[in-house]
């Protein structure tokens, strides 16, 4: 026996009395080890050294030795590697580099192999102290979603209330802004989103799934009977048979059909927590089993991914600009503010809760002149006041032409800079001066497009152009129900060139409402959910970036080289083909190339595993969706989600999953990261936290890790899964992957559950976006992006473009194909396919509905599910007991139709129909209704897919088409619809 | 001896609702023995927002009147009540005990303000309690102010003095002073909400050619004295507010450059969004 074998025999003799001690100490634990029966073992590989533990239920004990007929067995080549990776602090890198290189093998069934590991793992975690007491048995734990962080205060396995983080006096102190002789501090808090105060409502909810289920006209082995489905009674089954009959289909489509059978797809929300997040478990579980999967188009970016970017690059934020110092720049330097499209009082920017609130409060402190463009008098637009302009919806860029024109010809822009820093404007402004169409692009000219009258426009126009001016071109940069239109494209691509015209990055000329570019800490590494937890994937998540070095795992790569594009799911399944474009943040040109599916060689997708049930309430033209479920295209359909809503009830088979009060998560305010790179600058403070494990899951739910899992373990993929770590581990091995190690210790980090990040001091502030760029100098923000072989000459000196410049004339656009009449190689007015041009279709529906998103629910996230979220006013109305959806409309229409509040309404087209409740609005202008899309509940009169939806899926409506034919992109906000009083009995006759 | 406040500044509300869901977070499901029954998951609205849209399309504003319990000091609850159903603490907070109000359904109409709800299930009363529970255990704020993202809602404990000096030096209103039961909740910039408005937009045509009036200058006229006086904005765009409902007839005087001054009528029942003034 040399000095490493010896060793490692103490710690494995240490290994078998802290198993025995920790029992003793904790019954939980005990009650775990007394639950099995058999022998794990760990030994060297020459067998020189081993020490085997007998589980038994009676007694547990361990012996030093070999044991020829142990059931598990852990060999390490040799006692000096195994020496280290037992020794504390654990190395994950070493772990993960011995598992590859052979150094470690596991012997034996992987459900007890697993369960041996994560007992080994428990001894480090079991009994950690964790949260806060507070009086009369309470305990004070904290969690973080998708509307910021949250204290929970639990008794007796109850959750009693959640309220926000107030700091304490040992948090850090906030950062302030001097500006025009003020100071700007805000508070020593978070803010939470209503559907954030809704969560107690939905954990509790009579709507959660409690147990596995079955449709009961589903068989296996017999009829499966698809045109049930959504009509369909339930049977209560075991996990067992559950997890039984999802591993044995998913086996039985890859023997009977090949690569590509199974497709996945999830929403583009989940619970928050970045180890559940949906690119992170989910990803390294499908990736496993190789799978088809969904892509999605870029929902939240359309217009700016698909147009603007190839006015400026910015790939990577998938069209969107940067957003860094602009807090601080636009207090000191602007003048002016226009919103347009752009209401982050309702939306949050992206899960900024009410973050920006304050700060847009201060716009008013300080004078700011403040324009809003809407069709909807939004709700930024009714807290800080100023001008409100409503053009008519799926008009683009009508109105931003129409400011050009007139900046053009009264000299109201930025010459030089427009000469410096652009190309290809000469082209463009002889566009608007009418000169090639015989045009003039004038104010009169928009009236007629998009209603505004002319004089506001020279107004606006004469306002903007002589004042310093940010632009909030959606809720944050990059967004906007305008970009997903028909017109979407062209509206982005104008913000673009507007923005272009005044001096994009000089002092006070920038983008942004005040969401973004808070001077908060750029350099403190935490992940974002889009880094990919722990998925593995580095090629479907950020996780290149950083987190593959910070946080090493076991690499996953999906071996199916086929995909579906999310918006053409129902073709995918119905007619067994369609087409696609990519949704690339790598390159400007990685939108150009064409998919189809089916993949050549592969399987047609035959086994549904969906992620949550949104898609009726969220997509577009829904009832195909609805159609495609109960078509024979799908041989099984598995849903796994927390309540039974939506596609939950069109599943043959249910898995039930639990919330994120339930399970174990970690990390930080509103950081989505990869494509939007510190997204967390929407914060006054950065907070970091873990999400303690408040509750029990409910009845027998389980965290989507554990379901998969449990799937993994029938497939022999139980340990590359989990890597023999409980969601616990995980949630340290992320915390060592930060800074945070170096700031708190795991055990305080634990106990008190969130940590403040500090503001750094003035001089370590971000410097301002595109300043660098205005003035001609390498790249000097945050950004990573684009990639060195996009920059045109030097690395960092420049824009992604060809020219390196803002481009008025595309680049990109004239290589791939400068005649496509949809996509111009410059910003022009195109008409939408469906708005007041479309001739019988817009006498037959002459209302042109909007629909954003939803203000109080996180799109299906807090609606129906018998949550308190209904009973807000302006989100549900009450009437007979059913809480209808609402939509919005003028006083002017509805009179015309002998329509009064609260009376109820179909809202339809050629597409379907929606029952909702009348709400009397001056905040839209005649002709133009409003009703939010998300709806969670799916809820059809009749035959589901072929009659009105009572429930409010006003996605039902919009149109399918793409908002190009080259594009994979919803145009939701261009449809026109028709609304008359709701006559149930005359739809049952019919 | 300190006693609590509400003050609600009408002009910062935005319909968030986050404090209508606090207060439900904290009394669904939850029993405060000593203070108040759980309430129902769905019906009350122990703070109620009320909205309000003035003027027409595209002249509007909207206003939001958060509306909870007003702890009156001299409650109409309280006077109602049988057996000292209802009472007021010395801190200046009423709660109803929700052991002797059992039954007394005729507690709800007795509330000008509408601030009491009835819960069928548990045969009681119920209403805001200003969260006296928690502020009780050391709280700083109720709930729904607590959750309140905009600061329109502010609790204020200081003595009664003192928040006379406050509503003088911030101009705070109650609701319904004519029903005289002394509410311990101000509401600041209540105009916003229970006054009108009377706006309208100025322009000029030269030749074809519309624009903004800028400059305009519009004054108030109310039995022959002027009331207030504005000028246009760049949009043409004017204001004057803070006019009580159905207080009768004003006339507006528009001057704009060398044009003949226009005189408008205007009979004020509601908030008025003038059709265009154009000249030339």
């Amino acid at each position: 026996m040399n000095f490493a074998d010896k060793v490692l025999d103490t710690i494995l003799f240490g290994m078998g009395q802290a198993i025995r001690m920790t029992a003793a100490r904790h019954s939980s634990f005990k009650k775990r080890i007394r639950g099995k029966d058999f022998i794990a073992q760990i030994k060297t590989l020459d067998g020189s050294t081993g020490r085997y533990f007998i589980f038994q239920p009676k007694i547990f004990s361990s012996r030093k030795g070999i044991h020829a007929k142990a059931d598990v067995n852990y060999i390490i080549s040799n006692s000096k590697l195994a020496v280290k990776l037992f020794t504390p602090p654990r190395d994950q890198l070493d772990m993960i580099n011995a598992a590859k290189d052979g150094h470690v093998m596991v012997e034996g069934p992987d459900e007890l192999a697993m369960w041996f590991s994560q007992t080994l793992n428990l001894l480090f975690t079991t009994g950690t102290k964790y949260g806060t007491e507070m009086d009369d048995g309470v305990m004070r734990y904290t969690s973080n979603t998708n509307g910021g962080p949250i204290f929970v205060y639990v008794k007796d396995n109850k959750i009693i209330r959640i309220t926000p983080i107030e700091f304490d006096d040992m948090d850090a102190p906030p950062w302030t802004i001097h500006a025009r002789g003020k100071r700007f501090t805000p508070p020593r808090k978070t803010t939470v989103s209503p559907h954030t105060m809704g969560w107690k409502s939905m954990v509790y909810s009579k709507d959660r799934i409690l147990y596995p289920m079955k449709r009961v006209d589903f068989d296996v082995n017999g009829e499966r009977n698809p045109q049930n489905r959504g009509i369909s009674e339930y049977e209560r089954i075991s996990w067992d048979e559950a997890l039984d009959l999802v591993a044995g289909e998913i086996k039985r489509v890859k023997r009977d059909c090949g690569p590509g059978a199974i497709l996945n797809g999830s929403g583009s929300h989940h619970t928050w927590g970045h180890l559940g997040y949906w690119l992170s478990a989910r990803l390294r579980f499908f990736n496993s089993l190789g799978f088809t999967p969904v892509v999605h188009n870029p929902d939240s970016w359309e217009g700016w991914y698909w147009g603007a970017m190839h006015h400026w690059g910015h790939s990577a934020r998938l069209g969107a600009g940067e957003a860094y110092g602009t807090i601080e720049d636009c207090l000191q330097e602007a003048e002016m503010v226009v919103f347009w499209s752009s209401d982050p009082e309702a939306t949050s920017g992206v899960y900024g809760a009410f973050e920006g609130t304050v700060r847009r409060q201060w716009l008013k402190e300080v004078g700011m002149e403040l324009v809003h463009i809407d069709p909807f008098y939004n709700h930024t637009a009714a807290l800080l006041g100023g001008k409100w302009l409503a053009p008519r919806p799926a008009t683009g860029n009508a109105l931003s032409l129409a400011i050009a024109y007139v900046w053009i010809t009264e000299d109201l822009y930025d010459k030089t800079y427009v000469a410096d820093r652009t190309v290809g404007f000469d082209q463009w402004k002889d566009y608007i001066l009418g000169k090639e169409d015989g045009i003039p692009k004038t104010p009169e000219w928009q009236e007629k497009e998009a209603g505004i009258a002319a004089k506001d426009v020279r107004a606006l126009a004469r306002q903007w152009g002589t004042k310093k001016t940010y632009l909030a071109a959606g809720g944050i940069n990059g967004f906007g129900s305008a970009c997903r239109c028909a017109t979407g494209n062209e509206w982005a691509r104008s913000m673009v060139c507007l923005m272009a015209m005044q001096g994009l990055g000089k002092p006070g000329v920038n983008l942004g409402g005040m969401q973004q570019g808070t001077p908060v800490d750029h350099r403190f590494y935490f992940p974002g959910y889009a880094e990919g937890g722990l998925s593995g994937d580095y090629q479907g998540t950020a996780m290149a970036v950083s987190l593959y070095q910070r946080m090493p795992q076991l690499p996953t790569v999906n071996t199916v080289a086929q995909r579906v594009p999310r918006l053409k799911i129902p073709e995918a399944i119905m007619d067994g083909k369609c087409e696609g474009y990519p949704t690339d943040p790598f390159t400007i040109e990685g939108q150009f190339l064409k998919f189809g599916y089916p993949t050549p060689g592969h399987s047609p997708v035959k086994l549904y595993y969906k992620y949550g049930g949104s898609h009726f309430g969220t997509m577009n033209e829904t009832n195909r969706y609805v159609r495609a479920y109960r078509s024979n295209g799908l041989e099984c359909v598995v849903n796994q989600s927390i309540w039974f809503e939506g596609e939950a009830k069109f599943a043959d088979v249910i898995l039930p999953a639990c919330t994120s009060f339930e399970r174990w998560d970690i990390s930080e305010f509103a950081n989505c990261g990869g494509y939007i790179p510190h997204c967390y600058n929407q914060c006054n403070h950065r907070v970091a936290v873990i999400q303690h494990k408040c509750i029990e899951p409910l009845g027998e739910s389980k965290s989507d890790f554990m379901i998969f899992l449990e799937v993994a373990k029938r497939l022999g993929l139980g340990a590359p899964f989990s890597e023999g770590m409980t969601e616990l581990d995980w949630c340290r091995r992320l915390f060592d992957a930060t800074d945070l190690p170096g700031k708190i210790s795991w055990k305080k980090f634990l106990k008190k559950g969130y940590y403040v990040i500090p503001a750094p001091p003035l001089a370590e502030r971000p410097n301002v976006s595109y300043r660098w760029f205005a003035e001609d100098r390498l790249k000097d923000t945050p950004d990573l992006t684009p990639l060195p072989g996009d920059y045109t000459e030097q690395w960092r000196r420049g824009l992604q473009t060809q020219s390196g410049k803002l481009e008025f004339v595309c680049s990109s656009l004239e290589r791939f194909d400068p005649n496509d009449p949809e996509r111009p190689t410059m910003t022009k007015y195109i008409p939408s396919w469906e708005g007041h041009h479309s001739g019988a279709l817009y006498q037959k529906y002459p209302l042109q509905l909007i629909s954003p998103h939803p203000r109080f629910s996180f799109h299906t996230m807090g609606d129906g599910k018998d949550s308190i979220i209904n009973d807000i006013k302006d989100h549900r109305i009450l009437i007979d007991g059913y809480y209808y959806w609402i939509v919005r409309i003028n006083s002017r229409d509805a009179e015309a139709r002998s329509i009064k509040a609260n009376d109820l309404v179909k809202v339809f087209n050629d597409r379907g129909a929606v029952i909702c409740a009348v709400q009397l609005t001056e905040r839209l202008p005649k002709g133009t209704v409003h009703s939010y899309e998300s709806c969670a509940v799916y809820d059809p009169v009749g035959e589901p897919g072929e009659s009105p939806d009572r429930g409010g899926c006003i996605n039902q409506l919009t149109p399918s088409r793409m908002i190009i034919k080259k594009s994979h992109a919803t145009a939701s906000n261009s449809c026109l619809v028709q609304i008359e009083a709701w006559q149930p009995e005359e739809e049952e006759a019919s | 001896m300190t006693k609590w406040n509400l003050i609600i500044d009408i002009e910062k509300c935005e319909d968030c609702n986050n404090c209508f869901l606090a207060c439900k977070d904290e009394h669904v499901d939850n029993e405060w023995p000593g203070y108040t029954d759980s309430q129902p998951r769905h019906g009350h609205r122990w703070i109620n927002i009320l909205r309000k849209e003035r003027g027409q399309f595209p002249l509007i504003d909207v206003a939001y009147r958060p509306t909870p319990c007003m702890h009156c000091d001299d409650a109409p609850c309280i006077a109602a009540a049988e057996g000292g159903a209802i009472s007021k603490r010395d801190d200046g907070i009423v709660l109803i005990d929700p052991r002797k109000a059992k039954g007394q359904k005729n507690l709800v109409k007795s509330c000008p303000y509408g601030a009491i709800w009835w819960n069928a299930e548990k045969n009681v009363p119920q209403k805001c309690t200003l969260c006296a529970h928690l502020l009780d255990a050391g709280w700083k704020e109720p709930r729904c102010v607590q959750v309140c993202p905009t600061g329109a809602l502010k609790i204020v404990r200081v003595d009664d003095s003192s928040m006379q000096a406050q509503v003088e030096n911030q101009d705070l209103e109650i609701l319904f002073p004519e029903q005289q039961t002394r509410p311990r909740v101000y509401y600041k910039n209540l105009h916003r909400y229970a006054c009108c408005f009377i706006a309208g937009s100025v322009s000029v045509k030269t030749g074809e050619t519309v624009d903004c009036a800028q400059g305009a200058a519009v004054a108030l006229v109310k039995d022959d004295a002027i009331v207030a006086k504005v000028i246009a904005d760049n949009y043409g765009d004017f204001k004057f507010d803070k006019i009580e409902p159905g207080s009768g007839t004003y006339r507006l005087k528009v001057a704009y450059k060398e044009y003949a001054a226009r005189t408008i009528t205007v009979e004020l029942a509601h908030s008025v969004s003038l059709e265009d003034i154009v000249f030339g």
